[in-house]
């Protein structure tokens, strides 16, 4: 079974969707020649040539508006953001006419348009180049949100809304690219819309997504030693939300952790607080618990940065406060 | 130069200006009759600039235009009833009655959308550009825009990168002198919006937008231009807006004197001036055609009133594409 890294994942799902679907075309700052500034990229530009896979000049509103007007067309495009943190410089384009150009049309288009971007912290980017983007773009009903947190998922996710006749947002996670996985030959592009149980327990369910999915693991390793069970769930998409999955665990386990790399003011994890109360508030036995940046921001110095974005030892305490607030 | 369009495009092109006016008129109507809700921009008096252009396009261009675009999507082949419709909400209209007197859209005559955020067209249009150049369709963009537009970030965007990739776009300004209450003077520091191309490397023509013709002579050539893979150019039109900003704007910022200076070069009066110079009408000939725009705006308007709303489950359909 072939094992890829994160990176190679993200190049490969391009590669065969640009191979499979002559409407498929990739545009965006240094992506063509230079391979893109996180080398995701290369020899795409060699393979398919000039016309479908393009260097931008460094104007983010043009980029998604020119993607915008392509898919609404008749092709395929998919339009890299370099830096999630470019979203808001791009934010007209993709709240205002992105997400709302089928609906205020009567439904006269269809927008097959894949927006991709690296986003998160951990690397010393600094303030303006560390951010995540789903609670921003998750206020845009007409966008979808997706963030895979492993390799076969970015190959899959990313291949999977290519194909989709809606405008969806791949968030890829910097922190991530070096990661290695099994990424089977067979992996067919995915369906949006699901999470994903990454480690069964029985104790607390831990919601989270890329890095912080990932410490959330490594913090239930630790937790296991100590005889408390965590289910991890991953939560891949989103939008659409994958209710069904967080309530099926929540009704098993009693308690919620919401891991977020992202502010606390108006996080996704509320949403999957408010999930809890609207709907799985008979199972909760204690009070949801979210793990986050408070209201404050990413800083480039190593402790502050360490500091900011939640980590296994404040994972791990927040699964115990759940349990003995119970 | 000026190109003189056959007769019977002629005949269309007055049609048109005839029917976008009297239409307009009745919009306002409407909206001080409280039968239509929000806000509506009316475009008197750039008639000749919708219709010019839309002389020189063909099937399957694309076009995106401001929300000061009623003039531009009947020219394009919107029916009045579609935008009636639209005007007052209902399930008939253009866009369903999601859109409004600000959107409308009709992908089938290539209208891909009036837009309601100054400048945002443009960057869209040039990706219906791009799907022409890639796919070699011969198919040209048109995007409509304010000179106030041309000091908005999306512009300088558009401008610059349908240059640096040579696509099949034609920036067309409405230099109507104002920008929302403001004259344009005062918010930009050239004479002329067309000089702006200079930057961008492509042409910057200026014409007068109250001559429908002279409008169709310098769009036919530079969307000859564009089909031919020489890239996209800046047309000024010249012209003015007779009314005010929006419905509630009596426009009393500018200038005495001025709107009378324009209303005798009235795009109407233009083209039938040198149609009945040309003997291909008359006063008579006029009046009926007149007459007929009339009754035709009437008839969408009565139309659009018998029409029933959508049904409360639409505000859900369309946010996504399902399937």
């Amino acid at each position: 079974m072939p094992e890829m890294t994160y990176r190679e994942a993200v190049a490969k799902a391009l590669t065969d969707e640009l191979a499979s679907d002559p409407d498929v075309i990739f545009f965006g700052e240094d992506v063509a020649e230079a391979g893109g500034v996180f080398k995701v990229t290369p020899g795409l530009y060699e393979r398919f040539g000039p016309d479908r896979v393009r260097d931008t000049p460094i104007s983010e509103q043009a980029i998604i508006g020119t993607a915008l007007g392509a898919a609404i067309t008749g092709l395929r495009p998919v339009a890299e953001l370099m830096f999630a943190d470019f979203v808001p410089v791009a934010l007209d384009q993709l709240a205002n006419q992105v997400a709302k150009y089928r609906y205020m049309s009567g439904g006269q288009f269809v927008v097959p348009l894949t927006v991709r971007a690296a986003q998160g912290g951990g690397n010393g980017f600094g303030t303006q180049h560390s951010q995540c983007a789903e609670s921003w773009l998750m206020n845009f009903p007409g966008i979808k949100v997706v963030s895979p947190s492993t390799p076969v998922d970015m190959y899959g996710l990313l291949r999977g809304a290519i194909r989709e006749n809606n405008p969806v947002f791949v968030l890829e996670h910097k922190g991530l690219y070096n990661m290695k996985g099994e990424v089977p030959d067979d992996t067919a592009p995915m369906k949006l819309g699901e999470s994903k149980v990454m480690r069964e327990g029985t104790d607390v369910t831990v919601v989270a997504s890329q890095l912080m999915m990932h410490r959330s693991l490594e913090a239930a390793e630790q937790l296991a030693r100590e005889d408390i069970s965590c289910e991890v769930i991953d939560v891949r998409s989103f939008v659409p939300l994958d209710k069904a999955t967080i309530l099926h665990s929540l009704a098993k386990t009693n308690h919620l952790v919401v891991v977020e790399e992202a502010p606390h003011q108006a996080g996704w994890g509320g949403d999957i607080a408010s999930l809890a109360a609207d709907e799985g508030v008979y199972w909760l036995a204690a009070p949801v618990k979210r793990v986050n940046m408070g209201a404050a921001l990413i800083a480039y110095s190593p402790p502050l940065e360490d500091e900011v974005l939640p980590n296994v030892g404040r994972i791990m305490r927040a699964v115990k406060s759940v349990l003995t607030d119970a | 130069m000026i190109t003189s369009l056959p007769i019977e495009r002629r005949q269309q092109a007055l049609r048109l200006m005839i029917e976008t006016r009297l239409a307009e008129e009745k919009i306002q109507e409407l909206f001080l009759a409280n039968l239509i809700r929000g806000t509506t921009h009316l475009a008197i008096g750039h008639e000749a600039v919708a219709v010019g252009t839309a002389a020189a396009l063909i099937t399957g261009d694309k076009v995106t235009c401001t929300y000061r675009g009623h003039h531009h999507a009947l020219a394009l082949g919107m029916s009045l009833r579609a935008m009636m419709g639209e005007m007052m909400g209902k399930e008939a209209g253009a866009c369903k009655g999601k859109g409004g007197s600000m959107h409308m859209t009709d992908a089938s005559i290539g209208l891909l959308g009036a837009n309601a955020i100054v400048g945002a067209q443009l960057p869209i249009a040039m990706g219906a550009a791009l799907t022409a150049q890639v796919k070699k369709t011969g198919g040209i963009a048109v995007t409509f825009f304010g000179e106030g537009a041309s000091n908005i970030g999306a512009f300088h965007e558009a401008l610059n990168m349908a240059s640096v990739w040579k696509l099949p776009a034609l920036f067309i300004c409405e230099n109507n002198l104002y920008g929302e209450y403001s004259v344009w003077s005062k918010t930009t520091p050239v004479q002329d919006i067309a000089v702006r191309g200079t930057s961008y490397a492509m042409p910057g023509v200026i014409v007068d937008g109250q001559d429908a013709e002279a409008v169709y002579t310098v769009v036919k050539a530079a969307g000859d231009r564009a089909r031919a893979g020489e890239g996209p150019s800046l047309i000024e039109c010249k012209t003015y807006r007779y009314r005010g900003h929006s419905r509630t704007d009596t426009a009393p910022y500018r200038k005495q004197g001025e709107l009378d200076e324009w209303l005798k070069r009235d795009p109407i009066d233009i083209l039938k001036a040198r149609m009945i110079a040309d003997s291909q009408l008359d006063e008579v000939e006029f009046a009926e055609m007149r007459q007929a725009a009339e009754m035709a705006v009437v008839d969408a308007v009565e139309w659009a009133k018998q029409q029933p709303y959508p049904p409360v489950e639409a505000l859900y359909a369309d946010v996504y594409y399902e399937g």
